[in-house]
């Protein structure tokens, strides 16, 4: 079945330029963030740059190790290599090394691994493996409920460090598993439900429910195109409040406003549904659902916001959302990074002469914010080339995965594609003040070897797979 | 085999595209369009000291050094940049409290957020050496070196004045000055301030987020050194003025002394003084508050502030004018009946030989030979009325520098006062007065109103034979001996040498006359020099009379000219003229041979005995 093939002639040469280049340019970043006159060998190991250098030849060896190894060796140990994986996001929990609060880092001698970071490898294949099975099916609720437990067991463990942003990371699969038949209702949904989640942060709640009972009614009346109809279901409504209201005022009944308007939209529901059955009006249920879901979300918002998020969480939302200017306080990675950036100028200030960074204004600055220093030293120019790279390797990689014939090729494409798309998107979208700072690194760019190697496994894998496509004819 | 999702795969590609177009909008506008990033990566990242540069140096005319400088620190802060500290560590280098750091830290802020002030100053150097070690532990904390006064003898504090920081008034209309800087407050220090002064340099660093000085900002293009204010050669003897300061111990007064050929003032004493350098470092407000608050004014500028009426000092002008007018002659001579009487008017005088002539009058100090030269001046029948007469008497007063600013390079001084016949017209109607009526202008008591420095120039220009030099304090600038041409234009009074020996021979008699003749001033006398003077006792309506000595020595080619005057000190021949002697013997002899003289005059205590009683 196995046909031979020159690998080196079929893989995608355009997706490993992209990559080398990418690679190179993250090198070059680093050694300008870190530089100092003192330590200017590119292979001082001493220095963040002499190592990155080491951790790029580890790279590329990891790289080679992946393309020689069989492609069916990573479909048939998929689950092994997950259970390895969340194995050591446990181990990582008992007896890991704690920096910055974290309990996330192996150490060995020089070596630091993030187990957290590989876990998206085991995560990636594990998923495509279950997804791509014969016997998976999008609509059936079971199997939705597996593939949720494939991705949440390590986002938890991850979480339970806590590293949130890694844990975050998780959601992307979400993306795949649209891909792959998931209602686009849900997608939907979820952003319904991250644009109410801004909103109730920053506007009155009581504002908000009126305001989702306006939108509700009008778009009944939109859909059902009958006034008479549409002045019942309002009537309704106003009359049981007021009642309500009446009773409050003149019985001396101690309720809130808010439960008086959320108790008349229940009730309002039970004679709704008689309605509904009646006139056989099946589309004022969703309506009335999702009316009443927003508003219940919007509460669960506000409550889960003031109660389960901690303070520094809650102050970084508040800065991303303009409800807490503190340049020097919480907001002050952020608006250092802003000023690196915006101080570049269109091309920059050139190689090493960048001050916010060389100067550590700039927190993080090898690390999460790298794209600073691209920023500042090779301005405008600088960013859209970034930005342009990771375009093209990302499309690059979208193309790949719609031509794999097996699913669990392109399922692992798309997983790839779309860890790679969260970490760029946050990750930018951080430094330039577009979303809270989550601390997760630029791929290929950003110091560390665990983000390196495993942006590295992933992509090689990917590309391993996609050469099996003439391998084996599935 | 075809997925039936496939189509999907446009989603992603447009959700690519659209956070792509997101991206490179916002950097659009980050980095092309808003310019203001770059401002404020420089603000975070350059760091501008300013250099100081040293005051000039002020010397003595005989090249001693009077003021120099001395190195301290300020510690500077740029709230901006302060985080978390240790302040007890940071309290104890400083030797500050904690409340006082949250004080000053507050009062930074309140100044600016962004631009660093002063927020401890002149920190010693032992202090700055502790501190540098530690500095990086403090961020938005750094040093500026600064240069300030120190002086080799504590004397002169009002003629070489001190400096101080610059008020909020002086930064807003002069662009050179920032807060923080010092300026010359007073004396030559203030007079002198644009050439002492010299040019502020900067350096500009770049510093990292720690507050660390990583190097030069464009390898010191842009820096700029110093430079160093222009020394002054001032015309003090410092050896004479310091003199003069002990002389006046325990005495309110002053002495100023005048090289009458050139107009340099060769001492300038106001006492009580204060010591110069007690008005700099971090005590200084203290001092001051404490200076200003004494009831004996020390902070006063007496030579060139106070004003006091001339008593009989001023017979020597009234003498002058009455040659000058042609109404009196060398040779005149009144009687003196134990005074002058005219009417109701009486003023009395001591006893003395009877008639005199002028000179003589003027070594007797007579009241009634000046009543009647005055009243012949003003009644003078060549002018239709005695306001006439009174103008051409005041015109010639006021040719000797009385009633106006003499053109000294002080900043500030005091006219005097000689009082226009307006001012009399408005007590006593334009036809109510007479000669009479203003008698007391003839032995100097009354309205007029005469500086110790004006009184000095005085006596320097009788010596000079009529003309004055604008008196002043400097005579050097850089090396160039050439100062303001205005101190080389020769004043001429509208006496006619000729006059000037008459009375020059009348203040050697006052000093050099032989004993028994009436002479006033012979205490004064100096064995192998021609001291000539005139005593003269200022009427006080608050209390003992002010005692009044002028003189020039020596009587041919004069050398010194001087006023000198002790408060409360009663008759000029008590303490006033000792003191003149005892200043001309130094000056011109460098050392003092009437021990006992000296032993009088350092003995006398005319403040504590004063509140004793």
């Amino acid at each position: 079945m196995k046909r031979r093939i020159n690998k080196w002639s079929e893989i995608d040469w355009i997706t490993i330029v992209l990559y080398l280049l990418i690679v190179v340019l993250g090198w070059v970043s680093i050694y300008s963030a870190v530089y100092n006159e003192e330590h200017d060998k590119i292979f001082d190991l001493s220095q963040r740059y002499g190592k990155q250098m080491i951790l790029i030849f580890g790279a590329l060896v990891i790289a080679l190790l992946v393309v020689v190894t069989d492609s069916r060796f990573y479909s048939s140990f998929a689950y092994v290599i997950y259970a390895i994986v969340i194995l050591l996001l446990i181990v990582v929990l008992l007896i890991g090394k704690e920096i910055h609060g974290a309990k996330s880092w192996f150490e060995f001698g020089p070596l630091r691994l993030q187990p957290a970071e590989f876990a998206k490898v085991g995560t990636a294949m594990a998923l495509a493996r279950y997804v791509s099975s014969k016997s998976f099916n999008i609509k059936n609720s079971k199997n939705v409920f597996n593939v949720i437990v494939i991705i949440l067991i390590p986002a938890i463990f991850i979480y339970v460090q806590p590293d949130t942003g890694s844990a975050l990371v998780y959601f992307a699969f979400i993306l795949v598993l649209y891909r792959e038949g998931l209602s686009g209702g849900i997608l939907l949904i979820g952003i319904l439900m991250m644009i109410l989640f801004v909103l109730t942060l920053i506007i009155d709640k009581m504002v908000i429910i009126i305001a989702l009972m306006v939108v509700g009614y009008l778009v009944f009346l939109i859909i059902d195109r009958n006034i008479k109809r549409f002045l019942i279901a309002a009537l309704i409504y106003i009359g049981l409040s007021g009642t309500f209201f009446g009773l409050k005022e003149f019985a001396g009944l101690g309720l809130s406003v808010y439960f008086i308007l959320i108790l008349s939209l229940i009730i309002s529901g039970f004679i709704y549904s008689f309605f509904i059955y009646f006139y056989r009006i099946r589309k004022a249920v969703l309506i009335y659902m999702l009316m009443l879901g927003s508003i219940i979300f919007t509460f669960t918002v506000n409550y889960a916001f003031d109660n389960i998020l901690k303070p520094y969480q809650q102050k970084r939302i508040n800065i991303l959302l303009g409800m807490d200017s503190d340049p020097y306080g919480s907001g002050y990675n952020v608006n250092q990074s802003i000023i690196a950036i915006g101080s570049g100028g269109f091309s920059g200030k050139g190689f090493l002469k960048g001050t916010q960074t060389k100067f550590e204004f700039v927190p993080e600055q090898s690390t999460d914010f790298i794209f600073c220093t691209v920023g500042e030293e090779w301005g405008f120019l600088g960013t859209s080339l970034i930005i342009i790279l990771f375009t093209i390797l990302l499309l690059r990689i979208l193309v790949l995965a719609e031509r794999q014939r097996s699913g669990f090729c392109r399922i692992f494409g798309y997983s790839v594609f779309a860890i790679l798309l969260f970490h760029f998107v946050v990750n930018i979208g951080m430094t330039i003040g577009l979303l809270p700072v989550i601390g997760i690194p630029l791929p290929f760019m950003s110091y560390g070897g665990s983000s390196l190697w495993t942006f590295t496994i992933l992509l090689f894998v990917f590309l391993r797979l996609d050469i099996s496509r003439l391998e084996y004819l599935i | 085999m075809k997925n039936i999702y496939e189509n999907r795969k446009y989603v992603f590609g447009a959700l690519l595209f659209l956070v792509v177009f997101i991206f490179i909008g916002k950097l659009l506008s980050l980095q092309v369009l808003d310019k203001s990033y770059r401002s404020t990566a420089n603000r975070n990242v350059l760091r501008y000291i300013i250099r100081y540069p040293a005051r000039g140096l002020i010397y003595d005319r005989t090249g001693k050094l009077l003021v120099y400088n001395e190195a301290v620190y300020d510690l500077m802060v740029s709230p901006n940049l302060v985080e978390e500290f240790d302040t007890s560590v940071f309290c104890d280098i400083l030797e500050i409290t904690h409340k006082d750091v949250d004080k000053r830290l507050q009062n930074a802020k309140e100044y600016s957020y962004y631009t660093s002030s002063p927020f401890l100053k002149q920190v010693s150097s032992e202090t700055y050496a502790v501190l540098q070690e530690k500095l990086y532990q403090f961020p938005g904390f750094f040093v500026q070196p600064r240069p300030i006064r120190k002086y080799n003898k504590n004397v002169a504090g009002h003629a070489l004045g001190y400096v101080g920081e610059v008020d909020e008034y002086t930064i807003e209309n002069n662009p050179f000055y920032k807060m923080g800087d010092y300026i010359g407050i007073s004396g030559i220090e203030k007079a002198y301030e644009e050439v002492l002064r010299g040019e502020k340099g900067v350096n500009v660093y770049m510093v990292d987020v720690h507050n660390r000085i990583k190097g030069s900002y464009q390898d010191g293009k842009k820096d700029r050194s110093a430079i160093v204010g222009t020394n002054i050669i001032s015309t003090l003897d410092i050896d004479l003025q310091e003199y003069g300061e002990k002389l006046m111990v325990n005495k309110i007064g002053s002495i100023v002394a005048i090289e009458p050929s050139t107009g340099e003032i060769l001492a300038l004493v106001s006492s009580p003084t204060y010591d110069p350098s007690s008005l700099l470092g971090r005590g200084r407000s203290k001092v001051f508050k404490t200076l200003s608050s004494d009831t004996l004014e020390p902070l006063f500028n007496r030579p060139l502030m106070a004003t006091y009426p001339p008593g009989s000092t001023f017979k020597l002008v009234n003498g002058l004018i009455g040659l000058q007018e042609k109404v009196i002659f060398r040779q005149t001579e009144f009687y003196c009946y134990g005074g002058y009487n005219s009417g109701s008017k009486h003023v009395s005088c001591h006893y003395h030989e009877t008639p005199l002539n002028l000179p003589e009058a003027i070594q007797n100090s007579c009241n009634a030979y000046f009543c009647n030269v005055f009243r012949r001046i003003l009644d003078n029948p060549v002018y239709p009325s005695v306001r006439e007469g009174y103008n051409s008497w005041r015109d010639h007063v006021l040719s000797f520098g009385f009633g106006q600013k003499l053109e000294s390079d002080f900043s500030y001084k005091v006219k005097g006062f000689v009082p226009m016949t307006s001012y009399y017209d408005r007590y006593y109607g334009k036809t109510g007065w007479s000669s009479l009526t203003v008698l007391s202008l003839a032995i100097g008591q009354g309205e007029l109103g005469i500086t110790p420095l004006q009184m000095a120039n005085m006596t320097a220009t009788i010596a000079n034979h009529g003309y004055y030099f604008a008196p002043h304090i400097v005579k050097g600038i850089g090396g160039e001996t050439v100062i303001d041409e205005r101190f080389y234009s020769k004043h001429i009074t509208t006496i006619d040498s000729v006059y000037f020996p008459i009375i020059i021979n009348g203040m050697d008699m006052a000093v050099n006359g032989p004993p028994g003749s009436g002479s006033t001033a012979r205490i004064a006398r100096i064995n192998d020099i021609t001291v000539c003077g005139k005593t003269g006792t200022a009427e006080n309506p608050h209390g003992e009379d002010h005692s009044i000595f002028v003189a020039f020595a020596p009587k041919d080619n004069p050398k010194i000219a001087l006023s000198v005057y002790v408060e409360n000190g009663g008759f000029g021949a008590t303490y006033a003229a000792p003191i003149a002697s005892l200043m001309v013997e130094k000056y011109l002899k460098r050392k003092i041979i009437r021990q006992w003289l000296e032993n009088y005059i350092l003995e006398t205590d005319l403040i504590h005995s004063e509140k004793e009683n």
